[in-house]
């Protein structure tokens, strides 16, 4: 039976929501200590830096999916066509926003990785703390990165729960899709509040 | 008397075969009463002379039957698709623009053929098989209000307008679109339609299948018969997360 792209296309659905969508949700909250001084950011970083199996835990629930999602979800944006000028229907406005957010973060999350966490696995950094966030988002271009780089991976991932629902067949009627669409607004807003409150304390 | 009279101006993409490059041509034409774009296509076939006065060959169009059903007339109409038969002129922007629906390979000017969809139709299994080596009588009966939901899905002509829309249906990609999955819970409700379920599940989650839905949703707002596309997609969507776990943990058990 040839139902590979099937099965891909599931995994590729479910490793965004689980687990690379509740460890960016996690990653933002943990940001979040930033608002509370130096050394209430440093304390949590330091916290989830060092927990047992930290390599494992990186590669398994990170780095693989996030891989996966990466290189699959390029295959899917560059296979469609996509046509927002003459069907600017709101859906497919998303569908667009959805292939672009998600080739940006390619970039975005490959920059921020090497930036940070590459950093410290060869020995050109210490920790990633506070003082090494501040230096990053000193320079105002940067910041507007971040800022673009957190607002796009909050709404694709937000987006994505809605197609989740839909791709696992739990929201099928138009009312429950519409409410589908209420509640991952609501996720947008509340994570975006979050992540760009933890980015201006580092400013 | 006196006023200048009223008159109608068409852009149409034209080709001659498949692989030639395709042109534009104008056409001015004495606006009528009522007309719509097909009875516009009659007048420059019966007149075929361009805006700038030149004769030219005539425009190929495909129609049948002229009232919304055979879904042969589908054409781009300033840049959506739909049929041309129920597009009226009076509420259309001018100048008209005639595109063929390239989705599918053009045979000439607007004429494209829709072979794919009747493929893909006979991949997904869309019909209820009744033949036996003896006559199996009557099947179940349907109840009259789930013949009523399902008649709204049997609305579906096999246009290609849900295709044309939809940004995954598209020569990078093998999806087949909307409206043979749409068919696909149509026969899976059927009541003897019912008894081969596994097979068209296990049909659309093949290549090209399901899965390559991404959601845009261009096929529900674009279906000129309003039928539940999306609804449809995703209702498959559960039913062959069911399947896909049945086929990997299952038992033997192939039909309910």
């Amino acid at each position: 039976m040839d139902n590979r792209e099937f099965l891909m296309r599931r995994l590729h659905s479910l490793l965004g929501i689980i687990p690379i969508g509740l460890f960016l949700t996690q990653h933002l909250i943990v940001n979040h200590f930033a608002t509370q001084g130096v050394e209430a950011f440093n304390n949590a970083s330091h916290f989830m830096a060092n927990l047992p199996f930290v390599i494992f835990l990186e590669i398994f629930v990170i780095y693989l999916p996030l891989m996966y999602h990466a290189f699959y979800g390029l295959y899917i944006a560059f296979t469609s066509k996509n046509n927002p000028g003459h069907y600017s229907y709101m859906r497919n406005l998303l569908f667009v926003a959805q292939r672009y957010t998600g080739v940006f973060l390619v970039v975005f999350i490959a920059w921020h990785v090497f930036e940070t966490r590459f950093q410290v696995a060869i020995g050109a950094a210490a920790e990633a703390d506070f003082n090494m966030m501040e230096n990053i988002l000193n320079n105002p271009f940067m910041l507007a990165f971040y800022i673009v780089g957190v607002l796009a991976a909050v709404f694709h991932f937000a987006n994505g729960i809605w197609s989740f629902l839909v791709t696992w067949g739990i929201t099928q009627s138009e009312a429950s899709q519409r409410n589908a669409t209420y509640f991952t607004l609501l996720v947008f807003i509340v994570l975006s509040i979050i992540g760009i409150r933890a980015l201006f304390a580092f400013v | 008397m006196g006023e200048a009279a009223k008159t109608v101006i068409f852009e149409i993409e034209r080709r001659n075969s498949t692989d030639e490059d395709s042109y534009w041509e104008k056409f001015e034409l004495p606006y009528v009463m009522n007309m719509n774009v097909i009875s516009a296509l009659m007048e420059i076939r019966r007149n075929p002379v361009n805006m700038e006065g030149k004769k030219t060959t005539p425009v190929n169009w495909d129609m049948n039957c002229l009232e919304e059903v055979c879904g042969a007339c589908s054409m781009i109409i300033n840049g959506k698709a739909r049929q041309s038969c129920t597009a009226l002129v009076d509420q259309l922007e001018q100048p008209i623009r005639l595109q063929p629906m390239k989705t599918f390979p053009v045979v000439r000017d607007l004429v494209i053929d829709r072979s794919r969809m009747f493929d893909s139709l006979k991949k997904v299994k869309a019909w209820v098989p009744i033949d036996g080596t003896h006559d199996l009588g009557e099947g179940p009966r349907m109840p009259e209000r789930k013949r009523q939901w399902a008649y709204e899905l049997s609305k579906c002509m096999t246009c290609g307008v849900c295709l044309e829309a939809c940004p995954n249906v598209n020569d990078k990609s093998d999806f087949i679109g909307a409206a043979p999955l749409s068919q696909v819970r149509l026969m899976n409700a059927h009541p003897t339609g019912a008894m081969n379920r596994d097979a068209r599940l296990n049909a659309i989650m093949g290549e090209g299948g399901l899965a390559s839905c991404g959601n845009s949703q261009n096929c529900v707002e674009s279906c000129p018969k309003g039928i539940p596309l999306t609804t449809s997609i995703a209702a498959l969507n559960r039913d062959t997360t069911v399947q896909m776990f049945r086929n990997f943990f299952g038992s033997d058990r192939m039909v309910d």
